[in-house]
């Protein structure tokens, strides 16, 4: 296995790396998702905060989350309900130490690295369940039920998806997928593509999905509860998601770092490949309505499942025949 | 004792610990939580002994689908935060059952202790060598199994969808309307 002959100085670094993309890029996404969402619904988004367009909104956001006080409420069971955001944090700061972003620019090169990174995202909804269901209100026990709902019905399209890449590439592993990768995928794949990134942003009960937070109606689901600086730490999880799936996509059915230009600029293809991604997320999201709880079951058990059994079927028939 | 036996040991520890919590523990929830855990370290055992696909995946289902489900199903139902005195049973069916668990385990360990004597050579198990011989060599217990949860998955959903005599013939009656030869009276 592979990590074990690396020493500790070499750990330490590659540790630091990750974390420190993962407090970078996380904001980047989220002071784009502020002006996108500003432009496309005709205002300007922050302005003012560090004097450029607002670029320090999000730093300016974190300072008031450190100041708010710590509340735990007195029906709620403690333990579980602190627990709970670095709970649905911490799985996507692990998860980001095995995405490749330049030939052998990964932190830690596990085998399985594809299958990681969803048992990571797996585990991350289970803070927001626990945190549903700890916080002892109504309104987060509902959002923490629908939650678990959508969890279950979209977990499986979203490794399908997966599954029918890491066949056609015939490896589990990112970087041997973005090897095997050919621009024959883009239409090959196509299906598992649109699948992975309906699943993705259900996944991240971003809106059109985000019948588990539905501000308006059950107040933030799961989040009810929480303020200062837990609630920030939900809101990271959320953009980490975004990050994390939007590099994933972009490794998986874009070819990762690979593209025409010389070999140096490969993290600079992964990020221009990522950025549209994340752009189509955060477009999602201002451009339709929340979808109701039945035609979310509906879409993922009769839409999603039978693509994505059908996008497995074909990419193993190819697979088999060529 | 090189330190993969000294993380295995602990790894096991952890899932022992986190198991008899588990079970002792009297509210629902934190019952489940404790199984995260448990379950957890059982996947870092694997993880040690080389069989990463095994590690990932007892994460992936069991963690990510089986309780999930579970959890999904307290909330259905009575969950309250708190300790639940009511779902603790007396004294004598605790000692059973700790019988019953002490003797499964003394099974076990009459079986597998003879075995360790020798310290198996440590391999790690490539995604590929399992997939070639869970579709090599095991591939007919692997189509029964798939078959067998397959007739699972249909059944299930026959129950969930069957409609209970009763109900049944009440929705006759109220289709049955007088008059009307076709139907004939229940």
């Amino acid at each position: 296995m592979t990590g074990l002959d690396l020493t500790v100085v070499e750990i330490v670094l590659r540790s630091a790396a990750v974390l420190a993309a993962f407090l970078v890029l996380p904001l980047l996404v989220g002071q784009m998702e502020h002006k996108v969402m500003g432009h496309m619904q005709g205002r300007l988004g922050p302005m003012y905060a560090g004097g450029f367009h607002g670029w320090a909104q999000l730093v300016a956001d974190g300072v008031k989350f450190i100041q708010k006080e710590d509340l735990t409420p007195a029906a709620a069971d403690r333990r579980l309900f602190r627990i709970a955001p670095a709970l649905a944090l911490v799985p996507y700061l692990v998860a980001m130490a095995v995405v490749p972003v330049h030939p052998g620019w990964v932190a830690a090169d596990v085998p399985a690295s594809a299958l990681f990174v969803l048992v990571a995202s797996g585990v991350s909804i289970l803070g927001m369940l626990v945190a549903g269901w700890a916080s002892a209100n109504k309104y987060s026990l509902i959002g923490g039920m629908r939650s678990a709902a959508q969890l279950l019905a979209y977990e499986l399209p979203l490794v399908l998806a997966v599954a029918s890449v890491c066949l056609a590439a015939g490896t589990l592993s990112l970087t041997g997928i973005i090897d095997a990768w050919s621009p024959v995928w883009l239409l090959w794949q196509l299906p598992a593509a649109l699948v992975f990134l309906v699943a993705a942003v259900a996944e991240l009960n971003r809106p059109p999905f985000d019948m588990p937070i539905a501000d308006a109606e059950i107040v933030m689901g799961p989040f009810t509860e929480y303020g200062g600086l837990r609630f920030a730490f939900f809101l990271l999880a959320e953009y980490a998601g975004i990050v994390l799936f939007s590099v994933l996509f972009a490794v998986l059915f874009l070819g990762g770092w690979r593209g025409p230009a010389p070999a140096w600029t490969g993290w600079l293809w992964t990020l221009l490949k990522a950025l549209p991604v994340a752009f189509l997320i955060i477009w999602m999201r201002v451009a339709w309505p929340r979808l109701r709880e039945d035609q979310l079951q509906r879409l993922a058990w009769l839409g999603l499942v039978p693509v994505a059994l059908g996008q497995l079927a074909l990419t193993a028939v190819v697979v088999v025949a060529l | 004792m090189t330190s993969l036996d000294l993380l295995f040991a602990a790894f096991g520890l952890v899932a022992v610990l986190a198991g008899l919590l588990a079970v002792t523990t009297t509210r629902v929830v934190h019952a489940a939580m404790w199984l995260v855990v448990a379950l957890g370290s059982l996947a870092g055992c694997f993880l040690v002994l080389g069989a990463e696909f095994i590690a990932l995946v007892q994460v992936l289902i069991y963690v990510g689908a089986i309780v999930v489900l579970v959890l999904f199903a307290l909330m259905l139902t009575r969950s309250p935060v708190g300790p639940q005195r009511e779902v603790s049973v007396g004294p004598r069916r605790r000692v059973l059952a700790a019988g019953v668990g002490a003797a499964a385990a003394g099974l076990l360990l009459a079986v597998l202790v003879p075995v360790a004597t020798v310290l198996p050579e440590r391999t790690v198990t490539s995604t590929e060598t399992m997939a070639r011989d869970l579709f090599g060599i095991w591939v007919w217990p692997f189509e029964l199994l798939s078959l067998l949860l397959l007739t699972a998955l249909v059944a299930a959903f026959a129950v969930s969808r069957m409609d209970s005599p009763a109900e049944g013939a009440r929705a006759a009656d109220v289709a049955a309307a007088p008059g009307d030869p076709e139907r004939g009276l229940p």
